[in-house]
């Protein structure tokens, strides 16, 4: 099953930008044919040839899940990440051609739930803007909390609050509003499922929370896109490619086996869906573990590593791919 | 002794657990008869038990066992204690409490395999998904079953084969299990030979 490997050809239909922080960007097919419909919470990799780099990055779909004729991400500015959204702000333009996966979701509702009670922080709205659509759909009830820094930078806030009054909280950092959390969770009927995308902080709140008063596991659901982090460069040993490859700074070492020409797997890159778990062969030196997939045993004894997020400092890395 | 330790069966088959006293601010106890002692262990055995009590809703059936644990039950101090004639005639407080119930309950059940089962389907329905209900089985090792031609339930079965309460054909007792249905599935054990059917042996003996 390689959903995520399944790719289409877009074209850019809308840039529209959302505040100093946020744009927009809207695809529509080459081909002229019907988008899949897609569940909310689903996202889509995006490739981007910038210069040398070709960058694979995952964005939320927004828009309707229903909605064929196109699809929609936002993308928030990060001055200091990789590149990504960067290149996005600044490079691309109205009518480019793009290729973008099929959707995938690690991220989906629990239809079985009586109520979805959804927690965001900043531009995670956006996986909730497609569920919300979603559940206009299925008549669905939810309640959304959106925590943003300011009015200016509350993507999607009052579009929210106009159209779900009952529905929507909105709480900003600048004005020291905060989320009653404890309150909020003990106050929830029976059969509620609470789902959570945004900084790592606020979803270890969250998670931590919610088990601390009782919620099932089951009933728990966050997402978090870790960006590959940067860091020095390496040089890695690919046995059953019998390949030596190096991974720059900028770099995440899926994408230096990418570049390689190896047909490596993956679905989320961001060290959440374990796709591209990989055995480790050999390892000289210390693995930097950025991912949330594998256990302390895995991390511990360097059997295995995430090539979408994870780094390696040492003298030799041998990986089985 | 209450306890009693399945054999190894298919996936489909129940398998129980000892209680473990769990985070979450409101506690529902169901048992019935010897079920009675799984819940006095735990709260002997948990630490705070008077803050545990103080938000906890008990519904004991005694069954059989009658006065043996009413006392040592209520002794406990529950919140609410109900003393309940069936499991059918706690039904309608069963629901009532997982309406108005709030996510972080934290659901025990107790007893015999057909009042865990059926209370557990009560509490899935209500929302909480099967694998954060705990269930403990003590007492009878006598079965609820479905007989899977005429689909009528047959309590309390003891025996294999045994006799379908509502169709009259004698059913084999499987370990295939319904959690929707709250039974185990009887299937006609003469269906190819009609008549001959084995003689009767009481389950687990």
């Amino acid at each position: 099953m390689t959903a995520g490997k399944n790719k289409i050809l877009v074209k850019v239909v809308e840039i529209s930008k959302v505040n100093d922080l946020v744009t927009r960007f809207s695809f529509e097919r080459i081909d002229g044919a019907l988008f899949p419909t897609f569940s909310g919470g689903a996202h889509i990799v995006i490739e981007m040839k910038d210069g040398e780099i070709n960058r694979l990055n995952p964005y939320s779909l927004m828009s309707d899940p229903m909605d064929q004729s196109r699809y929609s991400i936002s993308v928030r500015r990060d001055d200091n990440g990789r590149g990504g959204s960067l290149f996005m702000h600044r490079k691309v333009k109205l009518d480019d051609e793009m290729v973008i996966s099929y959707p995938v979701n690690l991220f989906a509702m629990d239809l079985r739930a009586s109520k979805h009670l959804m927690i965001a922080g900043g531009i995670g709205i956006t996986p909730f803007l497609a569920q919300i659509k979603q559940l206009g759909t299925l008549q669905g009830h939810f309640e959304l909390h959106y925590s943003c820094r300011s009015r200016a930078l509350g993507a999607y806030a009052e579009a929210l609050t106009d159209h779900y009054p009952n529905n929507v909280h909105v709480y900003f950092d600048d004005q020291k509003q905060t989320i009653d959390l404890v309150n909020l969770l003990k106050g929830q009927p029976l059969g509620t499922h609470v789902y959570i995308c945004g900084p790592k902080g606020m979803i270890d709140w969250v998670r931590n929370t919610a088990f601390e008063m009782g919620w099932p596991h089951e009933t728990v659901h966050h997402e978090e896109f870790l960006a590959p982090p940067s860091g020095e460069a390496f040089t890695v040993n690919l046995a059953t490619s019998q390949k030596t490859i190096e991974v720059g700074e900028q770099q995440s070492l899926l994408e230096a086996i990418e570049a390689a020409g190896i047909d490596a797997p993956y679905l989320c890159r961001g060290g959440a869906c374990g796709q591209c778990e990989t055995r480790v062969l050999k390892c000289d030196g210390d693995i930097q573990h950025n991912d949330h997939w594998l256990d302390d045993e895995q991390k511990v004894g360097k059997t295995h590593i995430m090539p979408c997020v994870s780094r390696f400092a040492g003298r030799n890395l041998v990986l089985d791919r | 002794m209450s306890e009693f330790q399945f054999p190894s069966s298919i996936r489909s088959r129940p398998i129980y657990g000892k209680f473990e006293a769990r985070a979450g601010k409101d506690c529902l106890m169901i048992a019935d008869a010897e079920g009675a002692e799984a819940i006095l262990d735990m709260v002997q055995k948990s630490d705070d038990s008077q803050e545990m009590m103080a938000n906890t809703h008990i519904i004991y059936i005694p069954k059989h066992t009658e006065e043996t644990y009413v006392e040592k039950l209520k002794a406990l101090g529950a919140r609410q204690f109900y003393l309940g004639v069936s499991y059918e005639a706690s039904v309608p407080r069963l629901r009532h409490i997982l309406t108005n119930a709030h996510m972080g309950l934290q659901v025990y059940l107790a007893g015999t395999e057909g009042v865990m089962g059926q209370a557990q389907r009560e509490a899935i329905e209500a929302g909480i998904p099967h694998l954060a209900i705990q269930m403990e089985h003590r007492g009878s090792v006598a079965r609820r079953m479905q007989c899977v031609h005429c689909k009528g339930i047959t309590e309390d079965v003891i025996t294999d084969p045994f006799i379908c309460s509502h169709c009259g054909l004698n059913l084999f007792v499987r370990d295939h299990y319904s959690r929707r249905l709250a039974a185990f599935q009887g299937v006609r054990v003469d269906a190819e030979d009609h008549g001959n059917v084995p003689a009767q042996v009481e389950l687990y003996k």
